[in-house]
């Protein structure tokens, strides 16, 4: 049977061969896979290139938190600060975190648009693995968010924060962890909601705990033990404690300031390593990865 | 210019069969099969969408799926095109199982969907490329076959605009021109005109044509409209997931033979009546008019109306067309038909809503 359909090209035809452009589409391989990630990887590049409004507003609201919340709350919370500490670079870091939180979800939510507008059925009817297309969403989005991370960086000096190389690689490689991670979590949720509404009220609902619980504007030692627990079990905090602990590495203050203001993730007394954190963070991304890849495999 | 497919091999490696390089130049239907279906049934709950069909499509061939709304005309493409999983039976398509070879399938089909499948904030060209990436379009090719096939459908001037821009018809031609992008084997095209103008569906369908000569491929089309089977080499009629007819246009109104007879008369039913007392003909009222098929319509008008006491206000005569082949093995016109699927319509649409 498959040897009747493989129709050859005919002989006969070599005058219309002249001027053919033949195209043959190959067995599907790992280069294929990797031009589909890169794909899709672009696209979303390009959507977000040509919404110049999204990537405005998306600022928005960590601008409000660092420069409106955080001037405002200095008279009150300034007098808690070390003395040299502005209280805007205190939750600098925090509000680094907020603004990936909300691109990363909201670029996951581009997948719901597609389904909306029939694209999705473009990218699930093509001869690619699945976990191409997932992969390069979630790589999108995290680029994208990062980009939006590095706007904030930028910023820096505002918050009183200095522009250390170190600092600022240590930031956008945290960054991108976070945004892929963040993004995943948004994939797997899309993979699951097929209404935009619904998708938009959902993850409202877990963002705001999301980034309260995660320590971006207070510090996770001296907690109520209700709050404490709540804390350790938001993945955000073991995020936004490597930020912090950049960012106050490269102040230029006592030891122990740093160590009031950024005093690390504890389990019972004990101290979880930097090390450990990320690594929290990268196994949930791989998680949620692993299940938005299964559960597109299942759908059409 | 032309684009010919490059099926030296199957994607499984199979050497190409050496009878093949004697055929001429263009014929078509020589014998390949390059649909298989065979006892193909589909059930989504407690509907039967699909009730037991089978036939072949020649390569080459261009194959329309004719029937009302409703039939199982889309639950059929779209297990041939590996969206959904037939219940039993089997399909090969291009030489590969849809349920266990999805992916060679895939390969080798190009598809153009009833919904638009475009992504409207991409420019024509960033379309056409996506598709290229995901189908691995060889690079060193892509330029000119993106340029034929948006020259093919009249849009290589527009290639830059963004595809929001376009219009209904134009983001139809954009489909069919991504749909070849990858120089599939078989184009399977749902409805491809539906909700078009009737002059934007002239011109699809001059391009369907202008397609089927330079390239060689085989067609695989769904629709509705008795005008569009027309272009077809072979025509399936489906009616309730079953397929009653199937043979070239010709064939299937030369089948019916008879002329077909609408008359519009102040009293139908004793017009009926009439006609089987007088002329022992069974007719009955279709589309608001009583309509029966005689051997030779225009000598038998001057004699229905010596014969007919009910006042006729007016007569038409009509050769066979499609429109009476589907009356003549379904017992309804294809507006009839589609009316009674209305509600079987709405039952199939919320099945699909829940998947």
């Amino acid at each position: 049977m498959a040897t009747q359909a493989a129709e050859p090209l005919v002989e006969a035809d070599a005058q219309v061969l002249a001027e053919t452009i033949r195209v043959s589409v190959p067995e599907r391989g790992i280069r294929h896979d990797l031009r589909a990630v890169s794909i899709v990887w672009r696209r979303e590049l390009i959507r977000f290139r040509t919404d110049k409004l999204r990537a405005v507003t998306s600022l928005i609201q960590p601008v409000l938190f660092l420069f409106v919340l955080g001037t405002g709350l200095s008279s009150l919370a300034g007098r808690a600060m070390p003395p040299g500490v502005d209280f805007k670079t205190f939750i600098y870091p925090g509000v680094l975190a907020m603004a990936v939180l909300f691109t990363a979800i909201f670029s996951a939510a581009s997948i719901v648009w597609d389904r909306e507008f029939g694209f999705l059925r473009e990218m699930l009817v093509a001869p690619v693995s699945r976990g191409a297309i997932v992969i390069g969403k979630c790589l999108g989005g995290a680029t994208v968010a990062t980009f939006q991370g590095v706007l904030l960086l930028i910023m820096a000096g505002l918050a009183h924060v200095p522009y250390s190389p170190l600092m600022l690689l240590t930031l956008v490689g945290e960054l991108l962890l976070l945004s892929f991670t963040l993004t995943a979590f948004g994939v797997m949720m899309a993979a699951r909601i097929k209404q935009i509404q619904a998708f938009m009220a959902l993850t409202q609902m877990l963002v705001m705990p999301l980034f309260f619980l995660s320590g971006a504007l207070y510090p996770l030692n001296a907690l109520p033990a209700w709050l404490s627990v709540l804390t350790r079990l938001d993945p955000l905090t073991y995020m936004v404690d490597p930020m912090r602990h950049a960012v106050f590495g490269s102040l230029n203050i006592s030891p122990a300031a740093v160590h009031a203001l950024s005093p690390g993730v504890t389990w019972a007394g004990w101290q979880v390593p930097l090390g450990l954190s990320l690594g929290i963070v990268a196994a949930m991304g791989a998680l949620m990865l692993a299940i938005a890849i299964a559960q597109f495999q299942k759908t059409e | 210019m032309s684009v010919h497919i490059d099926a030296e091999s199957g994607p499984d490696g199979t050497a190409p069969a050496a009878a093949g390089r004697d055929r001429p130049l263009g014929s078509r239907g020589d014998g390949h099969a390059a649909i298989v279906v065979s006892g193909l049934t589909k059930r989504y709950g407690d509907i039967e969408a699909v009730r037991g069909i089978a036939f072949e499509v020649m390569t080459g061939e261009t194959f329309g799926f004719l029937g009302p709304n409703g039939a199982g005309k889309s639950t059929t493409i779209k297990i041939l095109c590996t969206l959904a999983e037939p219940t039993s039976g089997a399909a090969r398509v291009a030489g590969h199982d849809v349920a266990s070879e999805r992916d060679a399938v895939r390969r080798n089909i190009g598809l153009v969907f009833q919904d638009p499948t475009l992504d409207g904030y991409l420019t024509a060209t960033q379309n056409l490329r996506f598709h290229a990436d995901l189908y691995a379009v060889p690079r060193a090719v892509l330029q000119p076959r993106m340029r034929q096939v948006l020259e093919m459908v009249g849009l290589w001037e527009r290639r830059d605009s963004l595809v929001s821009t376009y219009s209904g018809g134009m983001k139809r031609r954009l489909e069919i021109a991504r749909g070849l992008l990858h120089a599939p084997r078989v184009l399977f095209l749902d409805e491809p005109t539906v909700g078009l103008d009737p002059q934007t569906r002239a011109s699809i369908w001059e391009y369907i044509n202008d397609l089927k000569r330079r390239e060689d491929i085989t067609i695989f089309l769904t629709t509705h409209y008795m005008d569009e089977a027309e272009n077809c080499d072979r025509i399936a009629i489906i009616d309730h997931g079953e397929i009653v007819a199937i043979d070239t246009p010709e064939a299937l109104k030369a089948s019916v033979g008879k002329d077909r007879v609408q008359i519009s008369t102040a009293d139908d039913q004793a017009a009926i009546a009439e006609l089987a007392a007088t002329f022992g003909i069974e007719a009955a009222v279709h589309e608001g008019a009583v309509t029966f098929s005689v051997e030779s319509g225009e000598q038998f008008v001057p004699r229905l109306f010596a014969g007919l006491a009910t006042a006729i206000r007016s007569v038409s005569v009509s050769r066979p067309s499609l429109d009476d082949v589907f009356m003549s093995y379904t017992g309804r016109t294809i507006r009839d038909a589609e009316v009674t699927a209305m509600d079987h319509n709405r039952n199939m649409a919320a099945v699909f809503r829940r998947r």
